[in-house]
Parts: structure tokens; sequence; C-alpha cells
């Protein structure tokens, strides 16, 4: 059963001068459980899509229904790709904004919150203030916030994207244990191609601005963990690169 | 950290060292400007009608300040709720404030008479504005991704609203209320000058209209411990609202 199935979805953005078409009827389901990646140039209209099925906004035309219909705010936990640790709010407390806004009951929510930032390599840092993190910890602040919104799908816009090469690489090994584990539905948008062959049961290549899907690879029968040297590997990010490539230009 | 203190010890001593050997070494009657350490004699021997008028004065200054606040923070509030408020109401609130207030405090004390009141009222209109503004420009100072966050989290306004807006908007709100302070030991001390029976500004004429020069000194060194205990007292106040700024500068994990 499709957990998420968008169809035919199109937007605009209309200032005083001109009309900027972000997606021009994007179609696509995903499974729960799947984890699918999009990929596409830069500024072509991704983060608006993730913001679409987030319900932060509608779209001009088409559907995005997330298990049936029904509004969309709140059924998702949505990363947005900008730092937004509250800096007044300690490591733990960030973590447990979502709890708060859902009015769980605070005791449960903090044992849980402190048995996941064990998990999460946070241990001893749940009084911590972002201020007070490195950048590779408040990126794990932020999705353990983002497990913690006890949502069936995670929306994360690149999370790991403003990471040195070597805290990355940790973060994407990290989070695909942490996902084996807890299972949930992951739409990951990112331009790093490697990221998205390595982390991915499918991944989504959306063309330059308006977006529609240019690409749809299945990927569930690789095994994991990928090696990056994987010859495989190696020749679909050729082929996918050179798409991109072939995209980007006018 | 002795180092700092004699430093700010310096700027202190050697100002008033200079002051009181030109007062000496010139003879500059007493009438026109007396040495500081007569200003100081006077100062603890007035001490206890000092005390008595200071009183007056902080209790004008702390009621004011509290009324423009509470004011200025509801208005922010108010201006926030309802933009087609805001739209409306923003040109009368900058007119409001091209209105010099000294001129209407004669009014206000033939309004509300001699009593601390016209000096409350004083104090909380120069109070009020600062607040307001500061308030109304922090509420706005939260990120918009951090907004949408909140929102894809399915938060209820009131909830963005507690949960992001106000605490982001602190520390404009404090740079506000400091300003305040400061200002509102004016608005009392020329509240007082308009028509009083007691206060430091009172005090202050009476004593330039006997040319006791001395007194004034000593009122005005009153009035600015006054308004560095309201800064200092806010400022601590301040930190410990907003631990978390403190913590960033410290170092990092």
């Amino acid at each position: 059963m499709a957990h998420l199935r968008i169809e035919n979805v199109r937007k605009s953005f209309h200032t005083k001068r001109e009309t900027l078409d972000a997606l021009a009827s994007v179609s696509f389901d995903v499974c729960a459980g799947q984890w699918l990646t999009c990929l596409g140039p830069s500024g072509c209209g991704k983060t608006t899509l993730l913001r679409i099925i987030a319900g932060l906004l509608e779209p001009d035309s088409g559907t995005v229904a997330l298990d049936g219909g029904r509004p969309r705010l709140g059924r998702s936990a949505y990363l947005p790709q900008e730092d937004t640790l509250l800096p007044w709010r300690t490591a733990l407390d960030n973590a447990l904004l979502p709890a708060e806004i859902d009015g769980r009951p605070r005791a449960a929510a903090t044992a849980e919150a402190v048995a996941l930032f064990r998990r999460f390599g946070l241990c001893g840092f749940e009084a911590a203030y972002p201020a007070q993190l490195s950048g590779g910890m408040r990126q794990r602040v932020e999705l353990a916030r983002t497990f913690l919104a006890h949502r069936e799908l995670l929306l994360l816009d690149e999370p790991l994207g403003a990471l040195d090469p070597l805290t990355r690489a940790g973060l994407q090994a990290w989070l695909l244990e942490v996902w084996t584990e807890l299972r949930r539905t992951i739409l990951l948008v990112t331009h790093d191609v490697e990221e998205a062959l390595v982390l991915s049961d499918r991944v989504l290549v959306l063309t330059s601005r308006p977006a529609r899907v240019r690409d749809d690879v299945c990927l569930a029968d690789w095994p994991r963990p990928r090696r990056r040297a994987d010859l495989r590997l190696v020749a679909e990010r050729e082929r996918l690169l050179d798409t991109l490539a072939r995209e980007a230009k006018p | 950290m002795i180092r700092k203190l004699l430093v700010s010890a310096l700027w202190v001593v050697v100002p008033l060292g200079a002051w009181e050997a030109a007062v000496r070494l010139a003879h500059v009657p007493a009438y026109i400007l007396p040495a500081p350490s007569r200003i100081a004699v006077t100062f603890v021997e007035q001490s206890p009608m000092l005390a008595r008028h200071g009183a007056t004065t902080l209790v004008e200054i702390a009621l004011g300040l509290t009324i423009a606040s509470c004011l200025g923070f509801l208005l922010a509030l108010a201006l926030h709720a309802f933009p087609s408020f805001e739209r409306a109401a923003r040109p009368f609130l900058l007119a409001s404030q091209m209105v010099p207030v000294f001129a209407i405090a004669p009014l206000l004390v033939v309004w509300l008479g001699y009593g601390i009141w016209a000096k409350v009222v004083v104090t909380a209109l120069i109070g009020f504005f600062p607040i307001a503004v500061s308030e109304s420009d922090g509420l706005r100072s939260a990120s918009q991704s951090a907004i949408d966050l909140l929102r894809s989290m399915g938060a209820t306004r009131r909830q963005i609203l507690t949960k992001l807006l106000l605490p982001a908007s602190l520390p404009a709100l404090f740079s506000g209320l400091k300003l305040a302070a400061t200002l509102s030991v004016v608005g009392a001390t020329v509240g007082e000058w308009v028509g009083a029976r007691r206060g430091l500004g009172f005090l202050m004429l009476e004593a330039n209209a006997r040319l006791r020069i001395d007194l004034v000194f000593a009122s005005i060194l009153m009035l600015t411990l006054i308004g560095l205990l309201l800064y200092v007292a806010l400022r601590i106040i301040e930190q410990r609202a907003l631990r978390w700024r403190e913590a960033g500068t410290s170092e990092r994990a």
C-alpha cells in the first residue's frame, strides 16, 4: 500500500515581475518503510516538494495524499535545511519539542529522548545549549528531534549538507543504522549522488526547474551496507552524474 | 581582573582630581562650582534627606516603568496578533512620539495634581515607546524556517507564540527595558521639576534657587545611583533569563 501518493503536483511562485515554475507535474508513490531519495540539480524545486508534502505549502494543482487524505500539517516529521535548533533550549529540550507540541506526557517523552540520545551518541550533552555543540552534534540533535516526533514519514532536506566529508560519511552510516532499527519511511532530498546510492531503496532524479521526475532507480535489492567503491555503484553514480549534468545545462 | 579594576578606577580618580585641583587653585566659589570633596561631604551629611526624596523618585520610576512595560508589551502583542491593527495604528504611534512628553508634563500636573501620579505618567509615557518597539521587533526575530518547523509539527498559533516567538523576542525586550529604565530617570526628574513637593527633582530645584550647588550635585549623584541600580538589576535579570546566550560564548564542546 502506498504510504504517500503524489499525483501531478504543480507549483508556481508569483512575484510582481515574473512567474517562477517550481514543479511541473510531479508524480510518485512511496511505500511504508521505504527510503526514497530525491536527487536534482540545485534550485530545481526539491525543497518546495518537501514543503508541500509537509503541508507548509499547497500545490497549485494535483493531489498529495498521506495515508489517504486529511490535512498534512503535523502528520510528518520535517527537518528543514537550515539550522532550526532553538538556541534558548538545551539539546534535550529541543528534542522534546515535538512531544510538547503534541501534548504528550513529559516524563515518558524525556525517558525516551534520553535513551535515544544514548543511541545517537549524545549522552552527556543533554543539558548543553546548541551554541556549545559542534556542527555534527547539532545535526544529530536535529535528527533525534525528527525521530522523536513519532511520525511515520520523515522528510529530510539535505540533513548532512553543511558538514565536512568525514563527519558526513560517519553520519550517513549511522543514519542508515538508526533507520534499519527504527524503520520509518524516509524521503531524503540531496544533491549528493553517492549519498543517494549508498543509503536509499529508491532514487528519484528530478529535472531542472520546473521539476518533473526524470529517472526512477530501484535499489531495493542492493545489499547494505554498500561500499562506495563497489563497481555497480560506481557505474550507477557515473550514469546519474551524467544525467544531472545534462539536466543542469540550460 | 585587578588590572581592569585599576584602569576603571583611574578613569574616575583622574578627572575628579583635576576638578578638585582646578576649583581649589582658581578659588572658584562654591555657589558656582563646588569641589568634589565638598559634594561628597554634603552627600553624606544630607543622606537622610536625599534618601527620603530619592525614595519618592524611585517609587515614581518603578511605577512608571512597570506601567510602561505592561502596556508596551501588550501593545506589541496586539500589533503582532492583528496585522490590520498594526497598519492602522503605526502612524499614530509614531506621531505620538513626536509630541514632546516634557511639554505636556505641565498639563499632567494640572490634571493629576502635585502628587506622584503626574510623574508616574510622564515616566510611563517616555518608557512605553522603546519597550513597545523593541518587543514588536523582537516578535519578528524568529526565523521563517523555525516557524515552519513548528507549523510542520502541527503547532497552534498559540504554541508558536509561547514556544518560539516570545522566547526569541526576549533579547530585544531587554534592550528596550534597559533603554526605558535609563529614560525613566529623566522622566521622573522632569515631572518633578514641573510641580512637586517631594523627590530629587524638587530638591534640586530648591537647592538651585538657594545657590546650594553642592546639594544640586548631591541630588544628581543620587539620581545617577538610582539609574545605575535599575540598570544593574535589569542586567542581572537579563543574564538569568538569557543564560543560553552566555553559554554560547564559553568554549565549545
